[in-house]
């Protein structure tokens, strides 16, 4: 009686183990997949990547399969430490690697540090596997059942990955549910043996383990916007935290876009329609042109446009952001980009609150370009304000122009109009003109004077991609789904434009 | 296996727990802040309460006499100053004016120690609107109203509340109610609506600002006489959320329960605004980082002069046709005897039964606290985004507004939120007891206690809590006090002497406080057969 439940009971554990075998092959290759995901993720260029990846990944495991040979006893009470050390390591890697991202100097750093670590521990899984298995099974049988298990958790691995945890969990929500599933083996490992009761250490670390793997797995969403870097569909090659914005610049092929707290600002592919249409109709129309003014646009794109007409002698740019211009200058890939904006010695750069600024400005400009994010927020908000534009006037030299971007015309025509109408409250006259940037879509523009704005006066800078004199005069068409309709006047205190367009574009992206 | 290695790997599984837990860990050790513990000087008012003053060391003259420079003793200051009377000293207890619209500042921002915004003002409240269009906060008039800078009025986003973990726009609950709440609210708000177009059967509006151009019909004097929270039974209206919601108002408008203050107020609140302007809404406020602070500085530089700091004026009498005042110079350590054609008493009645005799019975002041936290980033949470007045509907306290909110940089950098509480939950005199023995360090636990929980995201972000208490905060509209015999007689002029201060009005706004300043001097330019031109005209 004795001998047969103790042999029901070995049979049981050898069963455990087997599986097990099949559990730690697959949270193996899944932590694998996550490293290798994340790295080409977030530095861009997947296959050198996930080569090196899985290279040091397999290298590790190596190393850990030659270290089994110095373990000389206790190889299951070993198996069940490793297991809670993978379920910790390997089950937080995704989080960690996302967190740590924008925080550290170098990123490789960590991430080949947690590749190594989780690869060498799962290096050591199988040879402890199969010793602690080596006196329940024949040594044919041994091999044969535990790689079967091992290549078929694999395949389990490679199927589940793609397929079903990225798109449905995620990748941090992924690595926190296979933590716990190395967790639980050690623990379901743990209460099958008989010798648990000499475990207690590993039992109450099991539950810890647990415990933190479902805490994680519970507030990774709050871990994910964190780590908001999980939000760009593109690798990411730049990012950083200002006490302004937060800049993320990516980078897929040829195209660079740079985001500015999680809104595209421009496209590397389409940019120069986006700013030639801001530049060049108010640019052609002010009557004289040697002053300009830029609001916003630390990204130097504009000055670029401006810096096509010889005869300008001064470009005033006022950003809130250092960080920004001092990016678009010194970066060799930015500032191509920008043509080198940054080093004209006609370019004199503000670093100041626009609306601060402009009431403390008594300067008045030819041309003033007015290319702030869109309203989103109310501190945005009230960069679009009637108080503001009252302020804007005053530096608009008679017979200047501005030219201010005002959101699309066709996801929300009430913002867009918005601006217009504020605009004119505030004394200019407007005319409102558009034009397809594909990365944003249909975008709209407001041009703005003490009078009219009539006909160019001056010819459009040779060269330029976009516009030409037949395509600015149908910009300035607007369509029935676009046309104007009657709105309120944005102001201080009642910021009807950050209402509208919150109500336009939320229907639109949900 | 030697317990040396099983504990490690315990300390291990902790580790990691720990570390998931995140924050979690930090919340258990205690912080402390600087700050600071302020409050009327409550030494010198102390002093005028025992009464022992030096006699007299000297004796001099003036024209008008004004003891006390809160907003009444500032607005009668400057009436007479319009009037070109210059011939006048204004008494303040403390060394700064400004009563309890004063205000702190410190490197981030200036902020408000008490009052800290004033509505548009009512058509009716021309004196206020003189003193707006003076200081250029009105700044020209278009059909009628006045057009106001647009950089004064309260910025949107102005108001929200945090409700079921969501901050919504707006105070008054609008999420998540069940549709027997929704209508209870709407027939509430209809039946306000009603109140604030209603004429009395003498013509005048129900419900007026300043409190005394309202109407005496009877009928609406009689809801002074029961409390708002019966008149809410009683009409029906009982929803938690509203009433929740109400209960907010009355605290944070009188410093008292519904179930002490007055129907009549508790209706005025809503129904006693009817703003006039031309360029914003009616019903929108002005304000600035100092609060009304911002508004009592202004008119102290223009009566700069006159005023008089560190007075502790100890009696004020009649003497032949003019009045006597003895004040001790806290500075000089000495008593001096002012001579004056008249004098206006702008000091609250419990002060100035004290110096004139007489009761100040029926008169029930609510103790205030403020706290000015200044902290590291703006805060921020679920739902709408940051308002100027953020309130919590789970909260004991009357939540916070942002110093720096109505600056026009877009910059999320450390910022100054003053904290209000009133401890309305106990009898004023407990409350004031317990506010002055409660030491700093546990004022400003109770303060971050509160904040955090409005605001998880602050945590690690406080640099320092600065606490201020008022004693006397706000004169409590209790039923029948508004139009009842006591206030009435207090407010009674008894010439040459004059009284100005918001409690004889019963409600602590600003408007009512301007008014009695002005409306003291005038009555003594009248008495001292002085021309001028009325503002309250």
């Amino acid at each position: 009686m004795a001998d047969a439940a103790e042999g029901a009971g070995r049979s049981r554990i050898g069963l455990a183990l087997l599986a097990s075998a099949f559990v730690v092959a697959t949270c193996g290759l899944i932590y694998e997949f996550l490293a290798g995901t994340l790295a080409s993720y977030l530095l861009g260029d997947s296959v050198t990547q996930f080569s090196t990846v899985i290279g040091s990944y397999l290298f590790a495991m190596g190393v850990g399969s030659w270290c089994s040979r110095y373990v000389k006893s206790g190889e299951l009470r070993l198996f069940v430490r490793v297991e809670l050390l993978i379920a910790a390591i390997g089950g937080s890697s995704a989080a960690v690697l996302f967190l740590l991202f924008d925080r550290v100097e170098d990123f490789r750093l960590p991430l080949y540090g947690l590749v190594l670590a989780i690869g060498g521990l799962v290096g050591l899984e199988i040879p402890l596997l199969m010793r602690i298995l080596k006196d329940r099974l024949e040594f044919g049988d041994l091999v044969a059942k535990v790689l079967t298990f091992d290549y078929v958790g694999a395949l389990a691995a490679s199927l589940l990955f793609p397929l079903l945890l990225v798109p449905h969990l995620g990748l941090i929500r992924t690595g926190f549910l296979f933590g716990l599933a190395n967790a639980g083996v050690a623990i379901a490992l743990i209460l099958l043996l008989p010798e648990r009761r000499r475990l207690t250490a590993e039992l109450v670390a099991g539950l810890l383990v647990t415990g933190a793997l479902l805490a994680g797995f519970v507030s990774s969403e709050r871990l994910q916007r964190a780590a908001e870097v999980a939000a760009y569909g593109e690798p990411i090659i730049y990012a950083a935290s200002t006490p302004y914005q937060r800049l993320v610049l990516t980078k897929r092929n040829d195209e660079i876009r740079l985001y500015l707290s999680g809104n595209l600002q421009f496209s590397s592919r389409d940019e120069y329609r986006y700013h030639e249409a801001l530049v060049h109709p108010a640019l052609t129309r002010a009557a004289t042109l040697r002053d300009v003014l830029v609001l916003g646009g630390g990204d130097g794109l504009a000055v670029r446009e401006i810096l096509k007409y010889p005869g300008i002698a001064s470009i005033t740019l006022v950003d809130l952001d250092p960080a920004m211009t001092n990016l678009f200058r010194t970066s060799a890939m930015l500032a191509a980009l920008n043509g080198n904006a940054f080093r004209s010695p006609k370019v004199h750069v503000v670093t100041a609150d626009a609306f601060g600024w402009l009431r403390a400005n008594r300067r008045r400009f030819d041309a003033v370009l007015v290319d702030f994010p869109d309203p989103t927020n109310f501190s945005v908000g009230k960069l679009y304000t009637l108080s503001f534009y009252r302020e804007l006037a005053r530096a608009v030299a008679p017979g200047g122009m501005a030219a201010v971007q005002a959101t699309s015309p066709l996801v929300a025509p009430n913002a867009y109009w918005t601006v217009a109408t504020t605009l004119e409250a505030a004394g200019f006259a407007t005319r409102g003109y558009h034009a397809y940037v594909p990365s944003f879509g249909e975008w709209g523009f407001v041009l703005a004077g003490h009078t009219a704005p009539g006909a160019p006066v001056r010819a459009l800078p040779p060269r330029l991609r976009f516009l030409n004199a037949r395509a600015e005069q149908l910009a300035f068409f607007f369509p029935p789904d676009m046309a104007r309709r009657p709105t309120p006047v944005n102001r201080l205190d009642n910021q009807a434009l950050v209402r509208a367009f919150d109500a336009e574009w939320s229907r639109v992206e949900g | 296996m030697s317990p040396h290695v099983s504990r490690r790997v315990l300390l291990g599984g902790a580790a990691a727990t720990a570390a998931a837990a995140g924050a979690g860990a930090l919340a258990l050790r205690r912080e402390s802040w600087p700050g600071t513990l302020g409050g009327a000087d409550a030494a010198r008012g102390h002093k005028l309460r025992d009464g022992r003053f030096p006699p007299p060391a000297e004796t001099r003259e003036t024209g008008i006499a004004i003891v006390g420079g809160g907003v009444a003793g500032l607005a009668a200051a400057w009436a007479l100053a319009e009037a070109g009377h210059e011939n006048v000293t204004l008494f303040e207890l403390e060394d700064q004016p400004g009563g309890n619209a004063r205000s702190g500042r410190n490197a981030v921002s200036a902020f408000p120690l008490g009052a800290h915004y004033l509505p548009i003002p009512n058509a009716e409240a021309t004196s206020v609107r003189h003193l707006l269009e003076r200081l250029g906060i009105i700044t020209g008039w278009s059909g009628g109203k006045p057009i106001f800078d647009p950089y004064q009025v309260v910025a949107d986003l102005d108001e929200r509340l945090l409700r079921l973990g969501r901050w919504q726009e707006g105070l008054e609950p609008s999420f998540a109610l069940s549709p027997g709440e929704r209508r209870e609210s709407e027939a509430f708000f209809a039946a306000m609506a009603n109140y604030r177009a209603m004429r009395g059967r003498d013509g005048r509006p129900a419900f007026a600002l300043p409190a005394t151009f309202s109407s005496r019909d009877a009928e609406l004097l009689a809801l002074d006489r029961i409390s708002f929270a019966t008149w809410l039974d009683r009409k029906g209206f009982r929803s938690p959320a509203l009433r929740a919601h109400l209960r907010y108002c009355c605290r944070d408008d009188y410093g008292c329960e519904p179930e002490h203050t007055s129907a009549w107020a508790g209706i005025h609140y809503f129904a006693g605004r009817r703003g006039e302007a031309a360029n914003v809404d009616g019903d929108a406020v002005l304000t600035w980082p100092s609060g009304n602070g911002h508004l009592t500085q202004a008119m102290a530089r223009r009566v700069a002069s006159r005023i008089s700091g560190g007075q502790v004026v100890h009696a004020v009498r009649t003497e032949g046709a003019g009045a006597v005042i003895d004040s001790y110079d806290v500075a000089a350590g000495r008593t001096i005897r002012w001579q004056a054609q008249a004098a206006i008493v702008a000091a609250p009645r419990f002060v100035a039964a004290r110096l004139v005799g007489g009761s100040a019975e029926g008169f029930s002041y609510a103790p205030w606290v403020v706290a000015n936290v200044t902290v590291d980033r703006l805060p921020r949470g679920p739902g709408t985004a940051l308002a100027w007045d953020n309130v919590s509907s789970t909260s004991p306290s009357l939540g916070y507004v942002v110093a720096t909110h109505q600056s026009q940089g877009a910059v999320d950098g450390p910022t100054v939120l003053t904290w209000y509480d009133a401890l309305s939950s106990m009898p004023p005199a407990a409350a004031r007891r317990l506010m002055l023995s409660r030491p700093l360090g546990e004022w400003q636990r109770l303060v971050a206690d509160d904040l955090l929980a409005m605001n998880p995201d602050l945590k690690g972000a406080i640099r320092r809590i600065d606490v201020w208490r008022w004693g006397h905060g706000m004169i409590r509209p209790v039923p029948g006090f508004l139009w009842g015999a006591a206030r009435e007689a207090a407010a009674e002029a008894r010439p040459p002497l004059f009284f100005a201060h918001s409690d004889l009005s019963g409600l602590s706004l600003f408007e009512e406080a301007h008014y009695r300043g002005t409306l003291a001097a005038e009555q003594a330019m009248a008495h001292l057969g002085r021309p001028f031109t009325s503002l309250l005209a």
